[in-house]
């Protein structure tokens, strides 16, 4: 396929999104063969256990957006600066050796799968611990590349023109990367492992990504529908404010249990209640901005008479707002349901924290990331508006009703362990099978399924749209 | 539209540096708390257990006693207990250094076989399998359980040993463990793991631990 892209930058980050969709894919698949073990125990048993299943699906959901990330930077990065990414050869080197480490990582996940108790294990196969498997020898290697990546933003942005979107991403991506650190040690005190685990977990999914997408809503704002770049670089300040002013102290709500003092409660339950307002905050923005903006320019155009399309993108912004939604109903919602410890201490552990993991990683990151994919597709075939296609509505409409149905069938099937496993039987190893027998857990299990395979098929419904849509005639050139 | 500011509140400068003071503030609070918090769970001492100090996170050398998870009216939920001395793998003299290579070689197990995949520890991890958080003190390897008569063994640990070497031969759901090429040893470690991860004080959770069971027999309210 022939490239429109001016600069090495976007052609990079056309690669990462790349990966990033594949990865996507492994991950549904993954997803799909635990869901199918939660019915049907025996399905692979003892070949390709839930575990390795489990650990791939969530291992390639991390990766996949953080490639997606990735890639939305050096993607931004030229249109922001104003010039191509400083250091760009050694970043496409660097997207390489990731791509070669990761490949390995996910080989051996699948086909070595366990280890003995030694600490090589834990060098060369996996850490085991949720979402930051990656060994240790890929840890280092993961840890070369990302500083490569800042590299390239940083030295960009201070050659170029900074702008406010580029100042936030810069303080951002520090964050974000210096806090993979703390998940790189081993120690046998379980508490302070997890106290440490979660650095990087809630301080990523809770602080600096949320921030990221702050920062791509700003930018697909004000390239999808023109919005201006005060207003909404205000927004975003405003958003950075909120967004770490809550989610920093809201790790307290990972705190309550784990071996840690009583204070976690109060600091945890208050500010992770207030998490939700920065995510109220960005679905107001985008809709206020968008009524507004659009209204503006259709008042313009029928005033000096000439057709004017106040929105260039109609994909990637259906995604964009289908963010804004998302982050809101599945970080902020669900993520609320749960918070405090009065409620916590019954749901910790259970298939409601699953039903808000869905819904958040999908709602806050996964649409926005498609987002940016479609984005990368209008300016890599130099298509001045680009508009939805069946195929795009379809995968809209088929993936946020496979995902928001697996939401409703988890919280089900969590409301019944909850009561049964935790409040009436107390959290036994007899009480956990009692309630995983239930009728309404089961059902709600396979309806996850069901509501599974739905995703995957708007999942392909998707991948055929990025790789065909720009051969549609109906997008203006 | 004019670009003068004629407010403070739509002035980008104002807001930018609200952004880096609430989060410098909220960085700082954290960054405290957390000393604080690593000093109440680094872990306890063998002399302290002697001399009957309670540590939020006990020495190694806590799999020499006996746990138990007891209502603590003041603080309104349940606290494990260290009580007198109890044999482990028949012995209830494991120096500090040998309990702390158990608990190395357990903790490690407990990373390298990927439990968390499919259990929760401390309530993180995978929904597929029980929460192991309090598993030593679970009524299934009592007295009462079906786990002593399944293995034909006469201790908890035993049971717990030979279930994690065999699991798939010992299953009691339809959802069994995997066996996971786990030895003797490592098995060993791994009780001596889950032993002390039971004696961690974490807050009450899980809440009424054990207060039911079908048959009626074993549970107890506050796992008595």
């Amino acid at each position: 396929m022939e490239s429109n892209l001016k600069f090495e930058s976007q052609k990079l980050a056309t690669w990462y999104f790349t990966v990033a969709a594949i990865l996507f894919g492994a991950q549904l698949l993954m997803g799909l063969i635990a869901a199918a073990q939660f019915l049907y125990p025996s399905f692979l048993f003892e070949i390709f256990d839930f575990s390795v299943a489990r650990m791939v699906h969530i291992n390639a959901l991390v990766v996949w957006m953080l490639y997606a990330m990735i890639g939305s930077v050096y993607w931004l990065l030229p249109e922001e600066t104003g010039i191509e990414t400083v250091g760009i050869k050694i970043a496409k080197l660097g997207f390489f050796v990731l791509t070669a480490a990761i490949t390995v990582v996910v080989l051996v996940y699948i086909i070595v799968q366990i280890g003995p108790a030694t600490e090589s294990s834990i060098w060369l196969i996996h850490e085991g611990r949720e979402y930051i498997e990656a060994p240790r020898w890929a840890d280092i290697g993961i840890v070369v590349v990302v500083l490569i990546f800042v590299a390239n933003l940083f030295l960009t942005a201070m050659k170029g023109r900074q702008t406010g979107i580029v100042t936030v991403l810069m303080a951002d991506v520090l964050a974000l990367a210096g806090l993979y650190l703390a998940g790189m040690f081993f120690t046998d005190n379980i508490s302070i492992d997890q106290y440490w685990w979660w650095w990087v977990i809630h301080l990523w999914v809770e602080a600096t990504w949320e921030v990221f997408v702050g920062c791509l809503l700003s930018y697909g704002l004000i390239k999808i529908i023109g919005a201006r770049r005060e207003v909404v670089e205000m927004w975003l300040w405003i958003e950075v404010s909120m967004l770490f002013g809550s989610g920093i102290l809201g790790m307290g709500h990972h705190y309550f249990w784990i071996g840690t003092p009583e204070y976690w409660w109060e600091i945890g339950a208050l500010f992770s209640a207030l998490e939700p307002v920065p995510l109220i905050a960005m679905f107001v923005h985008v809709i206020y901005d968008w009524g507004k903006e659009t209204g503006l320019k259709e008042a313009e155009s029928k005033a000096s008479g000439e057709g004017y399309h106040s929105m260039n993108n109609s994909p990637a912004f259906t995604w964009f707002v289908m963010n804004a939604f998302g982050n809101f109903l599945g970080a902020g919602v669900w993520g609320f349901f749960h918070t405090l410890p009065q409620v916590n201490i019954y749901t910790h552990g259970t298939q409601f924290t699953s039903a808000h993991g869905h819904l958040a990683f999908f709602g806050a990151y996964a649409t926005i990331l498609i987002g940016m994919f479609y984005m990368a597709i209008q300016g890599k075939n130099n298509i001045s508006i680009l508009k939805a296609t069946f195929d795009s509505k379809m995968a809209v409409f088929l993936i946020c009703f496979g995902v928001m149905g697996m939401t409703v069938a988890l919280t089900i099937a969590g409301y019944g362990q909850v009561l049964v496993e935790r409040a009436q039987m107390g959290a036994t190893w007899e009480g956990f099978f009692v309630s995983q027998d239930m009728m309404w857990f089961v059902q709600g299990i396979g309806w996850r399924l069901a509501m599974g395979i739905v995703t995957f098929v708007g999942f392909i419904y998707l991948i055929k749209d990025l790789l065909t849509t720009s051969k549609n005639s109906i997008h203006i050139k | 539209m004019s670009k003068k500011v004629v407010s403070v509140w739509t002035s980008i400068p104002f807001w930018r540096r609200s952004a880096g003071w609430v989060t410098g503030f909220a960085s700082i609070l954290l960054i405290w708390l957390t000393f604080d918090s690593m000093s109440q769970i680094s872990m306890g001492t063998d002399a302290d257990l002697k001399a009957g100090i309670t540590k939020r996170v006990p020495g190694p050398t806590v799999i020499n006693y006996k746990i138990t998870y007891e209502m603590d009216t003041k603080r309104g939920h349940e606290v494990p207990v260290i009580g007198e001395k109890e044999k482990f793998f028949g012995r209830d003299d494991w120096s500090e250094d040998e309990a702390r290579a158990l608990l190395h070689l357990g903790k490690l197990g407990s990373q390298t076989k990927n439990c968390m995949n499919c259990h929760t520890l401390l309530g993180n991890g995978a929904y597929y399998a029980p929460d192991l958080t309090k598993a030593w003190l679970d009524p299934a390897w009592g007295p009462s359980g079906p786990y002593l008569g399944m293995t034909n063994s006469s201790t908890k640990e035993e049971a717990m040993s030979k279930f994690l070497q065999d699991p798939s031969q010992y299953p009691t759901h339809e959802r069994m463990m995997p066996d996971l090429d786990i030895t003797e040893k490592e098995a060993m470690g791994l009780v001596a793991f889950l032993k002390h991860m039971s004696s961690i004080d974490t807050n009450g959770f899980p809440r009424n631990f054990a207060r039911m069971s079908t048959d009626g027999v074993t549970g107890a309210i506050h796992g008595k």
